[in-house]
């Protein structure tokens, strides 16, 4: 579709760029009175209905031709470029839906007592929301960047908040450091994209035809550098220490929205940038992205701590959409445009029902949270009788996100494993045999998906209350209720309706595949065959009609037939006269089968007890061996050649002069 | 969707819902014999169950509705699956909706809510149980698709009636591929039917028990319902093994004569599968729990070999 300049009339790229300055404003309202808590309950509900419109702006923006505008701010000579296409129409879609539940839940969540004041926590909120959103729109690298570091510094405060811990300046220093690592990738990523001739436009880097190994140099530092962001190996370790610390609708919004921010900017830089595709960087994005969903899931099967269980399961899920892109890459690099697009519909599906999941994981852990003081899984339990609507939201979160019918995670994991299985038609055999493989890895990391999701709302919502104080466990108030509720309508709309969501998700690519996998398919608004009917299909809706018809059915004639008598009465357990809250799995119990499996990934620190002891202590830590392998060593040979580098500093005014009077004749020795 | 199609499509349910105690039974018989033990009728199940629906069911005192849910979502997604499974004949509608990966996606929702369950009341035996379950069905899950994947590139669908289709109408071909995956797969079915070497059904308060510490709480129509729907669990296996490896005699379409032709052919093949069954767990002792990886990732190895050969040979 040609594109639009701007025409003066309003359009749906002046609306995004309203709702951004309808943030900021929100965000400098709240500073007004920092310290009132009012300025949360009110200004947070305006900031979810500027959401709201942003959605809206973006689905008609979705089917629409790309519009441009220059606008009047940046530097003299280089001025601000936004554009908005499907690509960041589908994304700003995505932060929209989003961002609108978590500021709804949001504005029931903060205390007073979060240890940065309330309208602090709005100014910094707000300011990472609109920067998210320029993110998207931006289209000059130097726009894009201004907008990625504004965003970076919004979430690191964020994450921050509480910032008067000690762990949670470390997480946040963490994080603040591998965000700029990968912005220092993304920016050389930028230099090698515009070919030597200073123009940073996104229109002059697509219009640049890069020769040699540059647009592989170009594609592994988008890889390198978005990969920072979204948390795939080895730069993932930011995710587990920034989520813990960080307040849930934080780490909700940095999980569910800031990392398909980096997923945008890889897509951006690989199918819109770049010209050519070679079919190998496909082939390595796959494996990257399936090493990263194995070890993600893998490492969430053995936390204690119930946000670093869903840190990693995010890992995971990046890794699930690293892996399909990778796909569409092979696909697209060998001439199969529709089937790139099965493979990049699948990329995109998931990362929108993981932004519904997992917010919505991330902000019933909120709930759990600020009704029990406790993070740690070893001290939860039972939650579903004191938080039932915290624990019933949250389970259609856990379902979905186990990849289980008539749930949304399962539609893309469906749309993925069928690419899946059409890549025997690929020219290169090498590709062809890794796909089983690939395929096994893909499918083993699902599975164990719906390990860690039954162990993490097992532990937390089920059982009986594994500590005393449990009981004063209040459910989640009626903001938080309402966010959830809208979140797990979500997964659930778009777990039954998937034939309506890929039709918006064509638009995306028809722009970078320039193919739609609509007219190949004959898909009905209720049944999903991507390619053709007797090929595949998958109908959510009719799934769903007869299971829960059967169910009906059977309570019905059952208790027809028989009757419907209950007798309730203290839990037999094979008659064993006590029963405590001890005696279920803990969480460590229930990751130790995948702990011992999986022996050789973890960095095992076990104390065992002696019989002699007379306070005998038991302590198992699993740990990250990339950090041994990987972090520390680059750490120590940072402070080594800091300390060679201290040298310089002897702290007296005649060495520095010195210092200056050998810098002038050196350089009027050169100047010479 | 045409009558005939719909009738095949709850023909095959109701035969599906019918015979699958029947299976457990003929089961349970032949351990019997070939243990030189005398055999409990082979209506046993049938009784059982009716004996549990006319008791009372005895609740726990804490637990949630889920606790009483799920007995009826394991059971209709037992139900679901046997829906997709050509037992009798590939005329079945439903297969549209539900394909062979929807299929595996059916079995996880029963586990998963099943492993829910067993932990609500909180007690030692019912975590464990549920642990064990998710620990086995982590390995089990990905087999069995792989095993799946191998079949539907055969047929290039992942529709089940279709894959039978091509495999039992087709023209004959030799698939060296479905020979791992076959093995693959009555690995699979042992492990996730609770069966030796992995699990045993006929325990009850064994320290190494899987299935049933899971059940330990339920009475009454609860446990009922959950019997029957192990039992479909064992049923629908056995005819996606009977539909993928030896789909002969299977109708094809909805043609009324050639599914009562099929229904002999199949009651024999359940037969001499069940006794096969029977056989297995007769010779084989069970393994430590921590031998079950060990098992089943040769499982998932072979069913990946298996689509290695299919991808290599063409076949």
């Amino acid at each position: 579709m040609a594109e639009v300049p701007d025409t003066g009339t309003f359009d749906a790229l002046h609306g995004v760029l309203a709702i951004v300055v309808a943030w900021l404003a929100l965000g400098a309202i709240c500073m007004i009175r920092p310290r009132d808590l009012r300025v949360v309950r009110v200004f947070f509900p305006a900031g979810a209905i500027a959401g709201v419109l942003l959605a809206a702006f973006a689905a008609i923006a979705l089917a629409d031709a790309p519009r441009l505008m220059v606008l009047p701010l940046g530097l003299p000579d280089l001025p601000f470029h936004v554009r908005i296409d499907a690509l960041s129409a589908f994304f700003l879609l995505l932060l929209g839906c989003a961002s609108a539940c978590i500021s709804l839940f949001s504005s029931g969540y903060f205390r007073s007592e979060e240890g940065t004041s309330p309208g602090l926590v709005g100014l910094h909120y707000h300011v990472f929301l609109a920067a998210m959103a320029l993110v998207l729109v931006a289209d000059d690298a130097y726009f894009f960047m201004v907008a990625w570091e504004t965003m970076a510094l919004a979430s690191f405060f964020l994450v921050t908040t509480d910032h008067r811990k000690e762990e949670i300046r470390r997480a946040g220093y963490l994080y603040l450091l591998i965000a700029h690592v990968g912005a220092i990738a993304i920016l050389l990523c930028f230099g090698a994209l515009q070919g030597g001739r200073g123009d940073y436009t996104f229109d002059a880097m697509r219009a640049v035809t890069l020769a040699g190994s540059w647009p592989s140099i170009a594609f592994f530092l988008a890889l390198a550098g978005f990969g920072a962001k979204a948390g795939l190996l080895p730069l993932h370790v930011w995710l587990p220490e920034a989520h813990p610390a960080a307040p849930s609708p934080v780490s909700a919004l940095m999980s569910g929205v800031m990392l398909k921010t980096a997923i945008y900017g890889l897509l951006r830089v690989t199918f819109d940038l770049l010209h050519v595709q070679a079919w190998w960087w496909g082939v390595v994005a796959l494996a990257l992205g399936l090493l990263t969903a194995l070890f993600g899931v893998i490492f969430a099967a053995v936390q204690t701590d119930m946000k670093r269980l869903l840190a990693y399961s995010s890992i995971e899920n990046i890794g699930i959409i690293v892996a399909a892109i990778g796909l569409a890459i092979v696909f697209d690099a060998n001439g199969k445009p529709l089937l790139g697009a099965i493979a990049l519909t699948a990329a995109l599906y998931h990362a929108l029902n993981h932004a519904f999941f997992k917010s919505l994981l991330f902000l019933a852990t909120g709930s759990v949270l600020h009704s029990t003081r406790e993070r740690s899984l070893g001290r939860l339990g039972g939650l579903i009788h004191r938080m039932p609507w915290v624990a019933w939201l949250a389970l259609l979160g856990t379902l979905a996100i186990a990849g289980l019918p008539p749930l949304n995670g399962f539609v893309s994991e469906w749309l993925l494993l069928q690419a899946f299985l059409f890549t025997p038609t690929l020219p290169q055999s090498f590709v062809n045999m890794l796909v089983p493989l690939a395929a096994a890895a893909l499918v083993l990391a699902v599975a164990l998906a719906a390990y860690v999701m039954v162990k993490f709302y097992g532990v937390v919502f089920l059982g009986r209350p594994r500590e005393a104080e449990l009981v004063h466990a209040h459910d989640a108030g009626v903001r938080e209720r309402a966010g959830l509720l809208l979140l797990a309508i979500g997964c659930v709309l778009l777990g039954l309706f998937p034939v309506n969501v890929i039709a918006g998700i064509d638009h995306v690519n028809a722009q970078l595949l320039k193919t739609s996998v609509k007219p190949a398919g004959e898909s009905s608004w209720w049944l999903l065959a991507p390619v053709a009917l007797e090929r595949s299909s998958y109908s959510p809706l009719i799934v769903f009609g007869v299971i829960s018809g059967v169910v009906l059915v059977t309570i019905f004639v059952v208790h027809r037939v028989w009757h419907g008598r209950v007798r309730r009465a203290p839990a037999w357990t094979c008659g064993f006269p006590i029963l405590t809250a001890r005696m279920q799995d803990t969480a460590e119990g229930f990751g130790q089968p995948i702990r011992q499996v999986f022996e050789p990934f973890f960095g095992i620190e076990r104390h065992l007890p002696s019989p002699s002891d007379t306070a005998p202590v038991y302590f198992m830590r699993a740990s990250d061996r990339l950090w041994r392998w990987l972090y520390m060593p680059i750490a120590r040979s940072v402070e080594a050649a800091a300390r060679v580098a201290g040298l310089l500093q002897q702290g007296r005014i005649g060495v520095y002069l010195g210092y200056s009077f050998v810098t002038l004749i050196a350089l009027l020795f050169f100047v010479q | 969707m045409s009558l005939g199609a719909l009738g095949s499509q709850l023909l095959q349910v109701a035969v599906a819902l019918a015979l699958a105690p029947l299976l457990v039974g003929w089961v349970t018989q032949c351990r019997a014999w070939l243990s030189n033990r005398r055999a409990p009728s082979i209506l046993l199940p049938y009784r059982t169950i009716h004996k549990l629906f006319v008791k009372d069911a005895v609740v726990a005192d804490n637990a949630s509705p889920i606790f009483r849910i799920a007995p009826y979502v394991v059971f209709g997604a037992m139900t679901c699956a046997a829906a997709i499974v050509p037992s009798l004949a590939t005329a079945l509608p439903f297969g549209a909706a539900a394909d062979a990966i929807a299929l595996v996606g059916l079995f996880a929702l029963a586990r998963v809510f099943l492993a829910l369950a067993a932990m609500d009341i909180g007690t030692a035996f019912g975590s464990l149980g549920a642990r064990r379950e998710m620990f086995i069905g982590f390995l089990a899950e990905p087999a069995l698709l792989m095993v799946l994947f191998t079949a539907s590139l055969i047929s290039g669908s992942t529709s089940l009636p279709t894959i039978v289709d091509t495999l039992a109408h087709g023209p004959l071909g030799i698939y060296p591929s479905l020979a791992f995956a076959g093995v693959a797969f009555t690995m699979v079915s042992l492990a996730e039917n609770a069966r030796i070497p992995i699990d045993n059904p006929a325990t009850h308060l064994e320290l190494t028990m899987i299935h049933e510490a899971m059940l330990l709480e339920y009475s009454a129509r609860h446990l009922a319902l959950l019997e029957w729907a192990s039992a479909l669990k064992l049923f629908n296996y056995s005819c996606i093994g009977l539909a993928l490896f030896v789909p002969f005699g299977v109708a094809e379409g909805a043609n009324a004569l050639a599914i009562i032709a099929a229904a002999p052919a199949l009651v024999a093949k359940l037969a001499i599968g069940g006794a096969g069954l029977a056989l297995i767990e007769t010779l084989s002792a069970k393994l430590r729990i921590f031998r079950a990886p060990e098992f089943l990732g040769t499982a998932f190895l072979l069913a990946v070999l298996g689509m290695l050969v299919n991808l290599l040979l063409g076949s």
